[in-house]
């Protein structure tokens, strides 16, 4: 067993250990982690997906910034329970333009996976200004500030080419086009064609908050109520080998 | 420095290694240790073979005992619709009306009812479906958009002025803001006031009257009940939806109100549907 006589050389040198020791936890990372890169069946392949419009990306970025990740989580797990109340199931490619993603490991509130749809943009309104109007039960903070802060997507094409950058497929026009679309969405009076070419017909325009300027609470609630609606779960059959 | 070995006759082997004089003793480690250490070495090989594991070109090995969490869920959820599909083909087949006189399926499609509405309904409904400021109360007698069985089903079915269903309940109220003048609407917010008895300038309500009668009527009726064809609500019943104080009433007629439900076709199955009709409709509200 010469090698093993030899870890002496190992033992006395600290610099040379910290090297190995590196080296070992390096072979241990590249084990797990490579192959997620090429194993076909880690993000399955499904219809629907589209990167998130201009006004979706400024709520995701209020979302963040408001630590809603903190209490609700965005993800269903293959659970009964959990199928039977959120939906069905999250799959790995519905958070595939999020950026981090939004999974959580922690639910003080529901799973938002999906939301979208579930209740009118006025619930979301009344909701976000005091939670415990709607749901009694709800320990959530009071939000209603969002309808005061206005915002013009002024810098939302930046955001939107840093997440190009890293891998989101926004196209030269969708960056160059990024400030309009971000009004446009929330005017039902707006000329929102191009907007729903570049980002798909199911895109919801509407002025989200109910009142005339546009503000955070516009976005959010734009962001929320799209939320694990782009999948068709009618014509979608998961592989259920994974 | 080097001090002579301390070791006595008896003592195991050292290590043979020395730091400043100190040797280590190469005990053997404790027999059930060593054991239970190859012993997970030996589970941690079976269970890659058995679970899904190792990742190879294509995919992962999927584990000789093909387990998946998918197809585990999936299974679960066939197991309690089968269990329940009898009750379920029973409560699509039966017509509405008839699912009350039959006691046991009235319990079945009230339990699953319950459990529908808790789950999807009562964010908004109030989990006792008290209702609550814009969210209609379905314990009470007064109906939007009519409290029989047909009603309540399909409103749940389409929902109420949503984009995503083409068949939703529709209606708008004009924002009278942009057609009366101030003063008519505060006259026919005095007049709509006096309707339920309340304290009202008499003068004013008057000729709110005549306000009223131009421009609300056609919805709400000459006399102030409303119309469940249109979504009209009964403006004499002193129920409120978005309240019946001065401000809360000019602010509906400046503004408008436009109360969405959204449609549960796609997400809630036909049975679940009828089951949360009768549900709802036996709270005590149903007509």
């Amino acid at each position: 067993m010469a090698i093993l006589d030899k870890h002496k050389i190992l033992e006395t040198n600290a610099t040379l250990l910290l090297i190995f020791s590196f080296l070992v936890v390096t072979i241990g990372g590249i084990v797990q982690i490579t192959p997620l890169f090429y194993l076909e069946n880690t993000i399955e392949k499904v219809e629907g997906m589209r990167p998130y419009t201009p006004l979706e990306m400024a709520g995701r970025e209020i979302y963040l910034r408001e630590g809603c990740y903190v209490c609700h989580s965005q993800m269903i797990r293959p659970m009964r329970d959990e199928v039977e109340r959120y939906g069905h199931y999250s799959l790995a490619a519905e958070s595939m333009y999020d950026h981090p993603f939004q999974w959580g490991s922690k639910r003080t509130g529901p799973d938002l996976a999906r939301v979208g749809g579930r209740y009118s943009d006025d619930w979301h309104v009344r909701h976000l200004r005091d939670a415990q109007s709607v749901v009694p039960e709800s320990v959530m903070p009071k939000y209603g500030f969002l309808e005061q802060r206005k915002i013009d997507g002024r810098y939302i094409g930046d955001i939107m080419a840093a997440n190009a950058v890293v891998g989101t497929p926004y196209t030269e026009e969708m960056l160059e086009n990024a400030a309009a679309d971000f009004r446009a969405q929330a005017d039902p009076d707006s000329d929102f064609d191009g907007l729903l070419e570049r980002y798909g017909d199911k895109v919801n325009i509407r002025n989200f908050d109910g009142q005339p300027d546009l503000t955070e609470a516009d976005a959010l609630i734009a962001y929320l109520q799209m939320l694990g609606t782009l999948v068709d779960f009618s014509t979608f059959t998961p592989d259920p080998s994974r | 420095m080097s001090k002579p070995s301390e070791k006595l006759p008896g003592d195991p082997k050292t290590t043979g290694h020395t730091w400043d004089g100190i040797e280590e003793f190469d005990n053997p480690m404790p027999r059930w240790w060593l054991w239970t250490f190859y012993a997970t070495i030996f589970w941690g090989l079976i269970y890659t073979i058995m679970y899904p594991a190792w990742p190879l070109v294509q995919s992962a090995t999927a584990g000789v005992l093909g387990w998946s969490s998918r197809a585990l869920v999936q299974e679960e959820l066939v197991e309690f619709e089968e269990a329940n599909a009898p009750w379920n083909a029973k409560l699509v087949e039966t017509p509405l009306e008839d699912i009350s006189k039959d006691p046991e399926l009235q319990q079945y499609a009230v339990n699953a009812g319950s459990a529908v509405f808790r789950t999807w309904c009562a964010q908004c409904h109030g989990s006792g479906a008290q209702g609550a400021a814009g969210f209609p109360n379905l314990l009470d007698d007064a109906w939007l958009w009519g409290g029989s069985l047909e009603d309540i089903e399909y409103t749940v079915a389409y929902g109420i002025r949503n984009e995503e269903s083409d068949d939703a309940r529709y209606s708008e109220m004009p924002a009278f803001g942009e057609i009366l003048e101030k003063d008519e609407i505060t006259q026919v917010v005095q007049y709509v006031m006096s309707l339920t008895n309340a304290q009202t300038d008499d003068a004013a309500a008057q000729a709110g009257k005549v306000v009223f009668e131009d421009n609300c009527a056609v919805c709400h009726g000459e006399d102030g009940k409303g119309d469940v064809t249109q979504g009209a609500p009964n403006l004499t019943d002193a129920i409120w939806l978005y309240g019946g104080s001065q401000e809360a009433l000019t602010e509906t007629v400046v503004y408008s109100r436009f109360g969405v439900m959204p449609p549960w076709e796609n997400r809630l199955t036909d049975a679940q549907i009828r089951a949360v009709t009768a549900y709802v409709h036996q709270l005590g509200g149903g007509q």
